[in-house]
């Protein structure tokens, strides 16, 4: 009879945490920074299709770096949650908190029950109604662990250098134009990246329910040039 | 609550009613109501014009020969480039209403591009299709869909029976108990190639006297300034007609009114 190796359970996690960020730092990050106006994430994505960034509801946006078919079907559950609880109680109910929550436990989960942990993180921003420090920008970890960032975060490969470059640039009452742009300069580095290499969106504070908008490359190449 | 997530054998898609009762909200079934007692909504209309649509519907709701409600709200926008417009039972055509919002926008996120104007108009035909059993005790409910096509770049609009049977129409098109006076009035003042302003004096003169020769529809109730609901749909999008504008329109009905009868 052969007997199962025994395996500590913190090599355990540790051989599995290697892997998701193995898998994660393949991929090309993102970012997503506060502006006067609203949020806005700006992805490095070539592919003009296969979206990384979303809209979930109302005033909540989706992003996710790693593996596409595993963060897309993140991003289909959380718009499933979140017109269920707007069609059952209200629209005013449904908030970012309570998602990255749910997408924290449904990480945690596959990260210790799993046959593999996913190999994604992921982004939950929801701009607020005055502006006034109640933007929302939650940064969810392929092991389920949530981090709630003020001003701006980065995900996926080289993230440590992105987010160096990011706060580096960072101020208060930046306008869009200026966001993106710094958005664009945190991910490329020394490189240089064109707006046909980007997948930019905001949230939009105002007056329309829908706040979520996607930026066209001709528009993004304005905002870079501006 | 955790999250839905499926196998994709048994994923409900992009169709919101099946998720719904995929995740155990279900809508329980009505029986032993009398129509009577039940809040009713009446005359609806739509007309294509050069740009677009105009929608437009009465405010009243009644639950027998009692005036239930004097300001609902029967034509909604169902999104951007289209809106709904609705007759028969209140409480199931409300509830219709938010399902079908919920179902394009969930479509349109889920699947990444929003559904084509006759996708929409076929997505409808299968809720008042649900709502057969009501239907069947006289709860019925009779929308009227309309939009702007912005494929084809022309106003379409569709009526449906309490089946769910879905039809097409070329200019205009009414609804509800008053429908016969306004669809008359429609027929006789249409023009093809109507403007903007033309449409919405029209579509305002057939509520008028589809409330003058029906008591189940409401005119416009001065007193209270409640007009109404008109809306236009064109290549902008939905657009809710003001009520300054309505005043007015409907101010000229009325002098052209006391003219021929003094």
């Amino acid at each position: 009879m052969s007997m199962p190796y025994y395996v500590a359970p913190e090599q355990a996690m540790k051989d599995r945490a290697d892997f998701a960020r193995k898998g994660i730092a393949r991929g090309r990050g993102l970012v997503a920074l506060r502006h006067g106006g609203g949020v806005v994430i700006v992805a490095e994505n070539a592919s003009q299709s296969l979206r990384k960034v979303s809209e979930i509801y109302d005033r909540i946006a989706f992003a996710g770096v790693g593996k596409y078919n595993e963060f897309d079907q993140l991003r289909v559950a959380g718009i499933r949650q979140a017109e269920l609880t707007g069609y059952q109680y209200s629209r005013d109910d449904v908030d970012a908190r309570t998602l990255a929550n749910d997408y924290a436990q449904l990480l945690g989960n596959s990260f210790t029950h799993g046959m593999k942990p996913m190999e994604v993180e992921i982004l939950v921003a929801e701009v607020g109604l005055s502006g006034g420090g109640d933007d929302q920008i939650f940064h969810i970890m392929y092991d389920g662990t949530v981090v709630d960032h003020d001003d701006a975060c980065a995900l996926g490969g080289d993230a440590d250098a992105v987010t160096g470059r990011l706060s580096d640039g960072f101020r208060e009452g930046l306008d869009l134009a200026g966001a993106v742009t710094l958005g664009a300069s945190a991910l490329a580095g020394d490189r240089s990246l064109s707006a046909n290499e980007l997948e930019v969106a905001t949230l939009e504070r105002g007056d329309d329910r829908r706040c979520f908008r996607r930026l066209g490359a001709d528009e993004v190449a304005a905002l870079l040039g501006s | 609550m955790a999250l839905p997530v499926f196998e994709s054998a048994d994923d409900p898609g992009t169709d919101f009613s099946r998720l719904l009762s995929r995740a155990g909200v279900t809508q329980p079934a009505v029986g032993g109501l009398r129509p009577e007692d039940i809040p009713h909504a009446t005359t609806c209309v739509a007309l294509r014009f050069d740009g677009g649509v105009v929608m437009g519907g009465d405010r009243r709701a009644t639950s027998g020969h009692l005036i239930s409600h004097r300001s609902m709200e029967k034509v909604v926008q169902a999104d951007s480039h289209s809106g709904v417009a609705i007759a028969g039972a209140a409480g199931p055509a409300v509830e219709m209403i938010k399902l079908f919002q919920v179902q394009l926008e969930y479509y349109e996120k889920v699947q990444g591009n929003a559904l084509s104007l006759e996708g929409k108009a076929n997505q409808l035909s299968s809720l008042v299709r649900s709502n057969l059993p009501g239907a069947m005790q006289g709860l019925g409910v009779v929308p009227i869909f309309a939009g702007f096509d912005t494929r084809r770049e022309t106003g379409r609009l569709w009526d449906y029976d309490v089946l769910g049977g879905r039809y097409e129409e070329r200019d205009h098109v009414a609804t509800g108990s008053g429908s016969l006076h306004a669809g008359t009035v429609m027929k006789m003042g249409y023009r093809s190639r109507l403007d903007r302003d033309a449409a919405v004096a029209l579509v305002c003169r057939s509520l008028w006297e589809a409330a003058e020769a029906d008591s189940a529809t409401g005119g416009p109730d001065m007193v209270r300034g409640i007009y109404p609901i008109v809306a236009v749909i064109d290549r902008d999008g939905w657009d809710r007609v003001g009520d300054a504008e309505l005043e007015a329109v409907f101010t000229g009905i009325v002098s052209s009114a006391r003219e021929s009868s003094s």
